[in-house]
């Protein structure tokens, strides 16, 4: 209990809270690694996963590109990424760039493998009911099969997000400005009270990020799909239709 | 690295061979102990959710919420209780593999068809038979492939562990590699868990035919 009353009492310290690499700094610097990787792996992994599971082509290198990439530690990629940053921009800067390679290679997977298989799931009819009233093959991607893979797409950014969020304050190693600083410099100096505090605020980021993706992914469902329609009154279930192919 | 240092440098391999067998020999067995526990862990909850099947939902639940923490933060979080040792470590690896372990327990069982469970009850078969005899048997293609899961997942965490000095590979991959700037060690530790990694997926595969040499690839 004591040792909890010392956490809370580094929380409102002002050793916190002014001078360099405040918690304010640290908090924020952690938001933006983990969004700016997040943004570069949904560039990658996005128009991978669209392009296979609209083609059906490469999807047997993509899964085993994934599972390859998941075998290699977060950690593994940072440090590949930084002896060649940091050649190639001759200092190491503030970290940003391993970082944002490590991430993005850790969120890629889960992103291109629910956007391809979302996009494999779409009843083969809707294809060809959308193929029947004419739509072009682009139509086609955007207006029927990506709104009804949404939810299976969003599903698949928000395990990338939250694995980003949480792998994020590793890459205080590199020199990158997150919460991660407070943990290595706690380690260091064996200062339980202080790499406490620092993990219980990396275990409500990652609890924070799980729950924007998910109400995010609650958002992205179109109300026609099945299981999500709700009476637009009283948000009752509304009785599910017949599936199609029944009719 | 300094300027002028090539990127990979073989004779460190040669010079730095028995600290890298050491670290492959402490990856693997904490490793090892992580899969082991947590495989016993997961069969007892198993075997509750066999007898009581409503208990499936609360344990699934709070092995999900374990795996949600951070591992950073988990193994930070243990330190004030149980500090720098390799009980910290394993009690979070241990955590980890439970998610999938209990999941795909859980479901091998329940993929044993009820008609195969009458059969085996009409047959006069113990509770104990019946789970020895008809259900693992039917249940081992899907336990293997949690296995398998759980095992690849827990060779990555162990580096992790190099933070509160329980990392085997990691070791190389970050005290050595990533603080001191010699990719040369970041890119052995990395090779070396991926290949290790591989391995054992595939020994795990291969003892999954033996176990079961009727069950085709549903396993991948």
């Amino acid at each position: 209990m004591e040792f909890l009353g010392k956490v809370a009492a580094w929380y409102v310290d002002p050793a916190q809270w002014t001078g360099r690499d405040t918690l304010p700094e640290l908090l924020g610097g952690t938001i933006l690694v983990a969004a700016l990787s997040l943004a570069v792996a949904l560039l990658i992994a996005m128009p991978i996963g669209l392009y296979i599971g609209h083609t059906g082509r490469g999807a047997q290198a993509a899964v085993a590109i994934a599972n390859i990439g998941r075998a290699v530690p977060s950690l593994g990629w940072m440090g590949i990424a930084y002896p060649i940053t940091t050649a190639l921009f001759a200092r190491a800067g503030n970290g940003l760039m391993p970082a944002m390679i490590a991430l993005a290679a850790l969120g890629i997977p889960p992103i291109v493998t629910n956007t391809f298989a979302g996009l494999r799931e779409v009843d083969p009819e809707l294809r060809e009911a959308g193929r029947g009233v004419g739509m072009t093959e682009r139509q086609l991607l955007w207006r029927v099969e990506v709104p009804v893979a949404l939810p299976v797409i969003m599903a698949g950014v928000r395990s990338s997000a939250v694995a980003i969020v949480a792998t994020t304050p590793l890459m205080s190693l590199v020199g990158a400005n997150t919460l991660g600083d407070y943990i290595i410099a706690g380690l260091n100096l064996s200062d339980e009270v202080e790499m406490f505090a620092a993990a219980l605020l990396v275990v409500v980021a990652a609890l924070a990020t799980e729950l924007l993706f998910a109400w995010l992914e609650r958002r992205a469902t179109s109300p026609g799909l099945g299981g999500g329609a709700r009476d637009r009154m009283t948000g009752a279930p509304l009785q599910p239709r017949p599936a199609a192919s029944e009719g | 690295m300094r300027a002028g240092q090539p990127f990979f440098r073989f004779e460190w391999l040669v010079d730095n061979a028995d600290q890298i067998a050491r670290r492959v020999g402490e990856q693997l067995y904490i490793t090892l102990i992580a899969i082991v526990v947590g495989f016993l862990i997961s069969f007892a909850l198993a075997l509750l959710v066999r007898r009581y099947p409503r208990l499936a939902a609360p344990f699934l639940g709070v092995a999900g919420i374990l795996y949600a923490i951070p591992s950073i933060a988990a193994f930070v979080l243990l330190i004030p209780i149980t500090h720098l040792t390799l009980v910290t470590a394993e009690i979070v690896l241990v955590s980890y593999t439970l998610v999938v372990l209990v999941r795909n327990m859980i479901a091998g069982f329940r993929a044993v068809p009820a008609d195969v469970l009458e059969a085996a009850d009409a047959m006069g078969y113990t509770n104990g038979q019946r789970l020895w005899r008809v259900e693992l048997p039917i249940a081992t293609p899907i336990i293997v492939a949690g296995v398998r899961i759980a095992t690849v997942t827990t060779m990555g965490l162990v580096t992790i562990a190099s933070l509160i000095g329980h990392g085997g590979l990691g070791y190389l991959i970050v005290n050595i590699g990533i603080l001191r700037v010699f990719p040369t060690a970041t890119i052995t530790g990395v090779v070396l868990v991926v290949a290790l990694s591989a391995l054992l997926d595939f020994g795990l595969a291969l003892l999954q035919r033996r176990l079961t040499p009727w069950s085709t690839a549903r396993a991948a």
